[in-house]
């Protein structure tokens, strides 16, 4: 009866019944001519590739990893899958300095943390930004992410007393980018949950979610940080705590990258880890209850991040900001920002990842909004730097909406 | 997730009942797996005489202009075929009317567009054909990478250069009265074509590529964007796996991003579409629908599901899943009180709502229709 299920292949490629459609919706396509495209890169490929792995491209390192094709192919495929699947197995060239620099963002961040004003201000420099443009290929156009001390870890563990008396727990895992580039997320998630009667421990040692190795070809210290990190994540799933995040890419890493690519298995972990957004929304539904500032007004542009997309959980947050009392609320047209993660700091990608970006950029112009909305951290630098609009979390617009 | 309405399905049939029923004042979510049959979209809507009233207005409110005139549409292998209603961009004429000399122009290094089969096809109808090329230094990128030049790509680039085109074409005109263009203009902006048509002294007729059709792609994001503009939700990517029935009625679906939390509703729209989008499936051993499980007639000898020769209509393209009267599902022989059916995933088992986008169109307003009389009782 299930002949065609015993009959699947990895990443469901023989499903693909060359519609062309992923090929529309691909935002490398539409400005890098190099770039074969998802059809051609993906299902079409992985055919000849299996054959023979002299068909593999290196061309296939253009792929942003946005999942886009994806979420577009009506037949099912998993075509960014298949295509970073390839890079992992076939792509044997080593990762330049630049690009491991850029991937270990945990790394940059505990060297740098304790002297992170003298960081600041160095890659902040002009004569900075042009040295690390000539060396190491990084754009000069962008601006680093800043890094801030001390980090939401010590900020948390300061108040744990406090956060241990509230009688409902969950786990945060917080990431790199709340630990050192922006502790006041983590600060209004607590803020937050705290007013839903939750309190936030830290899990044990979390590592970087490990998505900038993957897409950086360093496949290998992935896999050592997922492995980790689902040791951590089952540690407080014994406890009987739910964990939640505040990144659209590292949950999307930890629940879909780790089994889909680094076959590292979640299994057990899974269904309890969650987007904040999820969690505070279920409750919400669950009958609990939000004290919202009477005069609160806001014009809110939402955008979309690529691997919440693919998650399909925008509509948490969309529905969030909806239940705040004078939002007036408007969906950004689904399209990428252009960054990426580390994709667009790099100099080859940089013309590119700002002409994808343009579609949103302009339509953010047009709507015109008090600060645009979105759970992503890199679409963050990247729309802040493009359009000169305020993007914000959406835990931090329902943290500022609060009642003090 | 609680909503008025669900719609499992963003095609054609699913966004027009979401657009009905929004626009209502109801809350409502469409669910779709991945992209509909609009993304291959001739641009005429088969079956219908005139718009319904209804139709017109959901459409121009969302951006999308219709013509209504009776009479054929050129088709890609230069044949002609009836038609009565289309988006503004697609021309319908009397047959009759169509030129003696015509110029087909299609773009260098783009082989989606068949132009010599085009001027074959014409030429058996008795027209002279000449076919000339036009290149411009903005394809150029695009030429780099021939697998991925596609109507889409190369739309993205003519909504900003339309004006090169006409003097190119201008250029090549001689004593024709026609001129055939691929159908890769107004994707962003529809009005594109029109402007052509304006530039050029002589007819202009767009025939269709492969896939991915350029109008069809505007239209579903017309659709999709006047949606959302009225509040409505769209869960782009996501599947409905299964269903909770209860006492003959849909109590809430099960989606595989959304997993444990389920999504509630009065009332339930299956406009999943046909085999190709999933909507119905086969197997060896018979044809279902995989959400619901409801019934579909089919006949009991697998040889005769289809006939054996290509061009004759299809046994099992006409099976469908069963509705009553309201376009309620039937399910073990009973219908079920909230779960309506519209669109592909209906085969050919109401033929009083038409065939194709047509009856797409029309089992929506009805099922949107029905939808909203259940819910004032
Ligand atoms: C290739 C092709 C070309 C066509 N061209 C024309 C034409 O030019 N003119 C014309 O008149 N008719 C045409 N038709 C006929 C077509 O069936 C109708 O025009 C119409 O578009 C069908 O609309 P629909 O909304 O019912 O289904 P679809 O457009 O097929 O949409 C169904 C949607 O439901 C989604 N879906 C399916 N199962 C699930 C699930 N379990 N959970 C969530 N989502 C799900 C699918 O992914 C899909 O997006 C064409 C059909 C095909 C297949
Ligand atoms: S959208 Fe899916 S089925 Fe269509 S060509 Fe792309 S991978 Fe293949
Ligand atoms: S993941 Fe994104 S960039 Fe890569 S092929 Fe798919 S759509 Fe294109």
């Amino acid at each position: 009866m299930k002949l065609q299920e015993y009959t699947r292949s990895k990443g469901n490629f023989e499903e693909c019944m060359k519609c062309t459609v992923c090929t529309a919706y691909c935002p490398v396509l539409q400005v890098n001519p190099l770039y074969p495209g998802p059809k051609q890169a993906g299902p079409d490929g992985e055919r000849l590739r299996l054959k023979d792995p002299y068909f593999f491209s290196n061309t296939l390192k253009y792929c942003m990893n946005c999942k886009r094709c994806e979420v577009a192919c009506p037949s099912g495929v998993n075509v960014a899958d298949l295509i970073q699947a390839a890079r992992i197995k076939y792509d044997k060239s080593k990762p330049k300095l630049r690009d491991r620099i850029l991937a270990s963002t945990d790394l940059m961040g505990t060297l740098t943390r304790p002297v992170a004003p003298i960081v600041n201000a160095v890659t902040g420099l002009g004569i900075t930004k042009t040295v690390l443009d000539a060396t190491l290929k990084i754009d000069r156009h962008r601006t680093f992410p800043k890094y801030s001390s001390p980090g939401f870890e010590i900020w948390l563990r300061s108040h744990k007393r406090e956060q241990a008396a509230f009688p409902e727990q969950v786990a945060y895992f917080h990431g790199c980018y709340v630990n050192y580039n922006y502790p006041q997320l983590g600060k209004d998630l607590v803020k937050v949950l705290n007013a839903l009667g939750v309190g936030v421990q830290l899990l044990d040692n979390e590592k970087c979610c490990g998505i900038a190795m993957i897409t950086n070809g360093m496949s290998e210290s992935a896999r050592k940080h997922a492995v980790h990190n689902v040791a951590a994540l089952q540690k407080a799933v014994d406890k009987g705590l739910k964990v939640v995040t505040t990144s659209s890419t590292c949950t999307f890493t930890m629940r879909d990258e780790y089994p889909h690519l680094l076959d590292v298995d979640n299994s057990a972990v899974k269904d309890s880890l969650l987007m904040a957004t999820r969690f505070i929304y279920e409750k919400l539904e669950k009958g609990a209850k939000l004290n919202f500032k009477s005069d609160f007004h806001k014009k809110i542009a939402y955008h979309t991040p690529c691997h919440l997309e693919k998650l399909g959980w925008g509509v948490f947050s969309e529905k969030l900001l909806k239940m705040i009392p004078g939002v007036e609320f408007t969906m950004l047209d689904s399209n990428c920002c252009g960054i990426a993660g580390t994709y667009g700091f790099k100099k080859e990608n940089y013309e590119a990842s700002q002409a994808i970006g343009q579609a949103l950029f302009s339509q953010i112009k047009t709507v015109n909004p008090d600060v645009v909305a979105c759970d992503c951290e890199t679409c963050k630098w990247q729309i802040e730097m493009s359009t000169g609009y305020t993007v914000m979390n959406p835990i931090s617009i329902l943290a500022q909406a609060l009642e003090d | 997730m609680k909503f008025d309405s669900v719609i499992i399905g963003g095609g054609l049939a699913g966004l027009t009942a979401g657009l009905k029923l929004q626009s209502a004042g109801k809350q409502t979510a469409i669910i779709s797996t991945g992209q509909s049959a609009l993304h291959f979209f001739s641009g005429s809507f088969e079956s219908l005489q005139e718009a319904p009233e209804e139709m017109k207005q959901l459409f121009s409110q969302a951006g999308i202009r219709l013509h209504y005139s009776p009479g054929v549409r050129l088709m890609p292998l230069g044949t002609f075929r009836e038609a009565a209603l289309s988006l503004e961009d697609i021309d319908l004429f009397p047959k009759a009317s169509f030129g003696k000399k015509v110029l087909i122009v299609n773009l260098l290094g783009y082989h989606d567009f068949f132009s010599s089969f085009l001027a074959q096809g014409l030429e058996k109808e008795g027209m002279e054909c000449r076919i000339r090329f036009i290149n411009l230094p903005e394809m150029e990128k695009l030429q780099l990478s021939p697998s991925e030049m596609r109507a889409v790509q190369i739309a993205r680039i003519m909504d900003r250069i339309w004006e090169k085109v006409i003097q190119e074409i201008r250029l090549l005109l001689k004593d024709e009265d026609t001129v055939v263009l691929p159908q890769v203009f107004g994707l962003q902006d529809a009005s594109v074509p029109s402007r052509i048509r304006q530039g050029i002294p002589a007819r202009v007729v767009f025939a269709g590529t492969l896939p991915p059709s350029v109008p069809g792609i505007r239209t579903q994001m017309l659709l999709k964007k006047r949606y959302q503009l009225l509040g409505g939700t769209f869960l782009m990517g996501d599947k409905v796996d299964k269903a909770h029935l209860h006492e003959g009625r849909v109590h809430s679906v099960v989606t595989q991003n959304l997993d444990n939390h389920y999504i509630e509703a009065q009332n339930f729209l299956l406009a999943s579409g046909s085999y190709f989008s999933k909507g119905l499936s086969s197997n060896p051993f018979g044809i279902s629908e995989p959400v619901f499980g409801l019934d579909i007639d089919f006949a009991a000898e697998r040889g005769n599901w289809y006939s054996p020769s290509f061009a004759d209509d299809q046994p099992y393209m006409a099976y469908g899943v069963k509705t009553d009267e309201n376009l309620h599902a039937i399910k073990d022989g009973k219908a079920l009180e909230n779960l309506y059916v519209a669109g592909a995933v209906l085969g050919k088992t109401r033929p009083e709502f038409g065939t194709a986008a047509g009856m797409a169109v029309r089992s929506a307003l009805a099922a949107a229709d029905n939808i909203l009389k259940a819910s004032e009782l």
